[in-house]
């Protein structure tokens, strides 16, 4: 039982154990898209590229209610991001789609019936100084018990990410599903594909293991 | 099991979600009814369902414990074809993209988004609850102005969702969904009703304890989380396998929001308090020395 008490929690149990995952379920659908989530910028800009792509389980079906978010620098580099991705109409409440000037590196986007989704954004810029430029993907589905981690990288930068040491594991195929591919002038294909046959890599952010730290100085960040 | 109640609506077809609602007693195999198994496949009993997951935690008991579930969970049937079967690859980027995250601010939350009961000319029928606590990362550090969204299904246990044929009413005065910023102290609040527990079609006779989803950002966006937050002393839990695939009884605890009384509201509310722990990533924890 909690103590009832409003003042922060004692330091004494650190580190505190994460809280698990849950599967996102069938039904975040008036909860999580939000009308132009996709948009990162509006269309005709003169320099946005649309990326899209399917989602596929490991029997080739496709996944009809992933849900998909990306987080990316901006052109110069800038992984800061800004405000702004959900913004509401005060009025209504309703989501109002981006200012239309600040870039907020963010998106989020439910799969169609047919497991299709698209994403209009600016090309990443590399993030430090000869860095191979990518899109963070997450996956979040039905089924998925912990959410999935990706990245896409464009084909102009093939040759710099097999150079990059820290895919230096991988045979070329499996490289290649964190390649999207050139479609058109501007247009990008990715597919991801969960399970078995020319399955994606995913990708892990490995986490301290538990270990004792120093006791949190209250307010300090 | 002879109870009259109505049929369902026509299901869409094969791409029907195993979380499509169960369907009339007499409907065993044969049709899309049963998940989209194969007609001379029945749905796996409860008991069946049981056994997978006794095996599941007695074999977790003998490994370090996992603070998540594992994606290959086979009592929770939809995790089959949807978990990848190699090893995710670890990277140890310190200036990795994913330890920075998107940021949210007052332009993306109104005030009214908090409380579930206001959103429509009259209030929903249900117990009304307010769920509260506060976001943190492991060290006990709050996560600040940060992104809590929140969706559930109605006190009946149905969602305002059309592909829930599940035959309980809708709520007209119910959408189910909010979100919220998280304060200097990493406090969220909600005030909702109490979701209602609901059949599912993942085997015979299965209901999921009631529950209320959460999606939450860190700082990073490795520190990403969706869970669901139960209600103490559900006695559903023993039999769910979406709670159960976190094999460790610890983490499994984590899970359960404790009734406050000192958060109810006299005459008004039932409080619940729910503090949430989001990862942290290895190379945050050097960050400035402040592992």
């Amino acid at each position: 039982m909690t103590e009832p008490t409003r003042a922060a929690p004692a330091p004494a149990a650190m580190p505190l154990g994460p809280t698990p995952s849950q599967t996102v379920g069938p039904f975040y659908g008036y909860a999580l898209p939000f009308a132009g989530g996709g948009d990162l910028v509006p269309a005709g800009h003169p320099e946005a590229l649309t990326l899209h792509g399917y989602v596929f389980d490991g029997a080739g079906e496709p996944v009809p209610d992933a849900l998909l978010e990306f987080w990316q620098a901006d052109p110069a580099g800038s992984a800061t991001g800004a405000p702004g991705s959900l913004r509401r109409d005060p009025v209504t409440g309703e989501a109002a789609g981006r200012d239309g000037v600040r870039f907020t590196g963010f998106a989020r986007i439910p799969t169609d019936a047919d497991g299709h989704w698209m994403i209009r954004t600016l090309a990443p810029g590399p993030h430090r100084p000869a860095a191979v430029p990518y899109l963070a993907l997450l996956v979040f589905a039905r089924g998925l018990l912990h959410h999935l981690y990706t990245r896409v990288h464009l084909p102009e930068h093939a040759e710099a990410l097999a150079a990059d040491p820290a895919f230096a594991a991988l045979p070329p195929e499996r490289l290649g599903t964190l390649l999207a591919v050139r479609e058109a002038e501007r247009r990008y294909r990715f597919d991801l594909r969960l399970q078995g046959e020319k399955e994606t890599v995913f990708l892990d952010f490995p986490l301290e293991p538990h270990q004792p730290v120093a006791a949190p100085v209250p307010g300090a960040r | 099991m002879t109870a009259q109640r109505p049929s369902p609506p026509a299901e869409p077809g094969s791409a029907a979600p195993y979380e499509q609602r169960v369907p009339p007693p007499d409907a065993r195999g044969g049709t899309a009814r049963n998940g989209g198994a194969p007609p001379h496949f029945p749905a796996p009993s409860q008991a069946d369902i049981d056994e997978a997951i006794g095996a599941a935690h007695a074999q977790a008991a003998h490994a370090a414990p996992l603070d998540h579930p594992p994606r290959d969970f086979p009592p929770y049937r939809s995790s089959a074809l949807r978990h990848p079967l190699a090893s995710p690859l670890p990277l140890r980027d310190p200036e990795a993209v994913e330890l920075t995250g998107p940021v949210f601010g007052v332009t993306d939350v109104t005030a009214l988004d908090s409380d579930l009961t206001r959103r429509h000319h009259a209030e929903p029928l249900g117990e009304r609850i307010t769920v509260t606590g506060r976001v943190l990362d492991r060290r006990g550090h709050p996560v600040r102005g940060q992104l809590v969204e929140v969706w559930q299904a109605n006190a009946s246990g149905r969602y305002a969702h059309q592909l829930d044929q599940h035959p309980a009413p809708l709520d007209p005065h119910f959408t189910g969904s909010g979100r919220c910023l998280t304060d200097d102290e990493g406090r969220y609040a909600f005030t909702t009703i109490k979701p209602g527990a609901y059949p599912w079609r993942n085997h015979t006779n299965a209901w999921r304890p009631a529950h209320i989803h959460f999606s939450l950002f860190g700082d990073a966006f490795a520190q990403r989380l969706v869970t669901q937050m139960y209600f103490p002393g559900d006695p559903l839990f023993p039999y769910d396998p979406i709670l159960g695939s976190v094999t460790d009884r610890a983490a499994r605890e984590r899970l359960v929001a404790d009734y406050d009384h000192e958060l109810s509201v006299p005459e008004w509310s039932l409080g619940y308090r729910w503090d949430i722990v989001l990862d942290d990533p290895a190379a945050t924890w050097c960050e400035e020395g402040r592992a």
